[in-house]
């Protein structure tokens, strides 16, 4: 009883933490759902992100660290934020083109390529974390401070103001006090959402990854608009390494793999939200409270803990079975997800 | 107006194997070039000694073939597990958890009856255990695949970090020395449940028994697909699930007791992993090793001798890119760059076995 009560007073505190950690797997759910709508099952996600993240951080750490440290001057916040955003989209996208161009152009499975892209990029990813400071000529840990902080940053008056008359539930802190990427994940769900369900190209691109036979066939360039989703939807899921990198480790790296465990986590949220960009943004906000609930459960040890860490998978995996057993039209898969498309072999 | 495109694709009838072996070969090459010019990106060095100190870092000591004959066989092993299943075009991505839980398995009984049992029913209880709980793991989405065509990607994929979880579990439990969170080398003394002791005292023996126990599998997993009518139910069910079941093959038979081998087998790799190699438990028994061995099997085209080969051709990368990377002060997942962009050449070097490219004639010359 007192662990129960322990937990609900702690639940604003709970909750706080979900949404940093459900923000790093909602950019690459997202991402991976406009992969996935175009038929290409990308299992490079986590790749993608450590190749999003290091392209993020080794960018600014030349600006910030090397750049600015030899000229003397302090680093421009502008610069920083900008350069590091677009270094992650244009890098993740890069590890979108490679699989794409195996996978569309040269017909490679892509179950194997996308293992691969993950293994490429986990090794791209954790060597130049762990040596840029080396390469630089520097010692210790890499440490990007002004950029970590300008994606940290909030407005504390927003927060004080809301703070200030919902008391205890601190409401200001809940809803405003994240950096600003955690906004633009929701953002980008949104704008997902309105693409897929109530455009014509976004029609075009289900079609594509339903039955691609006839959308070829309906006039549909088949092949740009698996690039296409594949590419954009790669470099967007690479801001999931970003934000992990700058927001939930403050700037630095570290080689222990989370952001592969994550990565997966992402590809389960897929699936979890059943290919739908607005039940992702909840879906990674619940896998960050499943996440992290050990942390204000009472009377756990470090064994039954680990058992805990467990639950988003199995919540998925439930999903999945109860998705294939209701054959709900809309919670389904794409239809010809993970399959290969050639036109003259019809 | 009706422009014909540069290049036209077809597919081949059949190649010799003498050109697709060029092929190949060409690839790797190449893939060699690319990883050159990333290294000298990174360190400046000659790309020549680089490779020269990858090559010291496989075969420079006899300690080091074994470990590079250890590494390869265990991951061969896993992919002739992996073979059954996506020869069945049944996508069994959940290795590494099969793998994990076999190896706990292994460690359960080799941790707790070491000294209360005599030493064959220890092995028998590990080896069994090994297998149940890898084919239980394998089963599962292999039963949901059969009953309600849930996708088995998906299931097997999170089915690997239930394991990882458990196994992490696993390890808080059996912590020793406490507070130490690994297991700790189970039975030093005695070395009880350490494969190679079977024949007698020695670190190598280990190695050797796991060198000749995956070979005699590869030969059996190889005369199963190819010889066994099992075997060609599996290669009917994967070419197509309508043509099986219409020649009366029971489809979810099929694919439920392919599984429950493939889970099984990969089980066993975990068996070894522990008995032969670590003597332990933790998440690296696994170690991403039931990922890479989908690409094994997958480029082998789930002939096990071929797996050999290409076990063989990765390990080696892995081995000699982690000594640059002790060589030259780096860390070690230089390695994996290196792993990934020769994977990137075979994988994208399959498209030209396969098909033949025609380039555009200039027609307007001969009319």
């Amino acid at each position: 009883m007192n662990g129960l009560l322990e937990f609900l007073t702690s639940f604003p505190t709970l909750l706080h933490s979900a949404v940093i950690f459900g923000t790093v797997i909602l950019f690459g759910a997202l991402g991976e759902i406009l992969t996935e709508k175009g038929g290409n099952l990308n299992l490079g996600v986590p790749g993608i992100m450590y190749m999003g993240g290091i392209a993020g951080l080794a960018s600014t750490f030349l600006y910030e660290n090397v750049y600015c440290a030899n000229a003397g001057i302090t680093p421009n916040t502008a610069i920083c934020v900008i350069l590091c955003l677009v270094s992650t989209f244009l890098a993740a996208a890069l590890g979108g083109l490679i699989y794409s161009f195996l996978t569309i152009t040269l017909r490679t499975n892509q179950n194997v390529t996308g293992l691969t892209l993950t293994i490429f990029g986990a090794g791209l990813g954790n060597f130049f974390g762990g040596s840029l400071n080396k390469l630089a000529g520097g010692v210790g840990q890499v440490n990007v401070n002004v950029t970590s902080e300008a994606f940290r940053a909030y407005s504390t008056k927003l927060v004080d103001f809301f703070d200030g008359f919902t008391g205890k539930l601190g409401l200001g802190t809940l809803l405003f006090s994240y950096g600003f990427l955690t906004y633009v994940a929701i953002i980008i769900a949104v704008a997902i959402w309105f693409f897929l369900d109530k455009t014509r190209t976004g029609l075009s691109l289900r079609s594509v990854g339903e039955n691609t036979a006839t959308a070829d066939a309906a006039g549909i360039p088949v092949t740009k608009y698996k690039y296409l989703a594949t590419c954009i939807g790669a470099g967007i899921s690479g801001f999931g390494g970003t934000y992990y990198v700058m927001n939930y480790i403050k700037g630095t790296w570290e080689n222990q793999g989370t952001i592969e465990a994550l990565g997966w986590l992402a590809v389960a949220l897929v699936i979890f939200a059943t290919w739908k960009p607005l039940r992702s943004i909840w879906g990674a906000y619940l896998f960050g409270i499943l996440y992290w609930a050990y942390n204000y459960i009472g009377g756990l040890n470090r064994s039954t803990i680990e058992l805990f860490k467990m639950l988003p998978y199995v919540f998925t995996l439930l999903v999945l079975i109860t998705v294939s057993l209701r054959r709900r039209k809309e919670d389904q898969p794409p239809a010809s997800l993970g399959l290969p498309y050639f036109r003259e072999e019809r | 107006m009706n422009k014909e495109p540069l290049i036209r694709i077809s597919k081949r009838d059949g190649i010799s194997f003498f050109r697709s072996a060029a092929i190949r070969a060409i690839a790797i090459l190449l893939s060699l070039i690319v990883s050159a010019f990333v290294i000298y990106a990174i360190v400046k060095l000659n790309p020549l000694h680089v490779y020269g100190s990858m090559w010291d870092g496989a075969f420079g000591t006899e300690k080091r073939v074994w470990y590079l004959l250890r590494d390869m066989m265990i991951l061969t092993c896993i992919a002739i597990g992996l073979a059954p299943a996506f020869k069945m075009r049944f996508w069994n991505i959940g290795a590494e958890g099969q793998m994990l839980v076999g190896g706990i398995a292994t460690a359960f009984f080799m941790r707790n009856y070491a000294d209360s049992m005599p030493l064959w029913l220890l092995f028998v209880c590990m080896i069994a255990g090994a297998l149940l709980c890898g084919a239980i793991w394998g089963l599962i989405p292999g039963f949901f695949k059969a009953k309600w065509n849930t996708n088995e990607t998906l299931f097997t994929l999170m089915m690997n970090y239930i394991a990882i979880q458990f196994t992490s579990f696993c390890v808080a439990k059996w912590e020793n020395p406490f507070g130490s969170n690994t297991v700790g080398t189970l039975n030093p003394a005695t070395k009880k449940g350490w494969i190679g002791n079977l024949l007698s005292d020695g670190y190598n023996n280990d190695f050797l028994c796991l060198v000749l126990i995956v070979l005699v599998l590869a030969a059996l997993m190889w005369a199963y697909l190819r010889y066994s009518k099992q075997g060609y139910e599996i290669a009917v069910v994967g070419d197509s699930e309508n043509t099986a079941k219409y020649a009366g093959i029971r489809v979810n038979r099929v694919y439920i007791r392919t599984m429950a081998i493939s889970g099984a087998i990969c089980g066993f790799a975990g068996f070894l992993a522990v008995s032969a190699v670590s003597h332990t438990i933790s998440t690296s028994t696994a170690g991403g090793r039931g990922f890479t061995a989908i690409i094994v099997a997958w480029l082998a085209k789930m002939n096990p001798f071929v797996m050999i080969l290409i076990s063989a051709l990765l390990t080696f990368l892995d081995k000699g890119a982690i000594q640059i990377a002790t060589d030259y002060g780096l860390n070690e997942y230089a390695s994996k760059i290196i792993t990934g962009i020769v994977l990137f050449f075979i994988l994208g070097s399959e498209f030209f076995i396969n098909y033949r490219m025609k380039f555009r004639h200039h027609k307007k010359e001969e009319v």
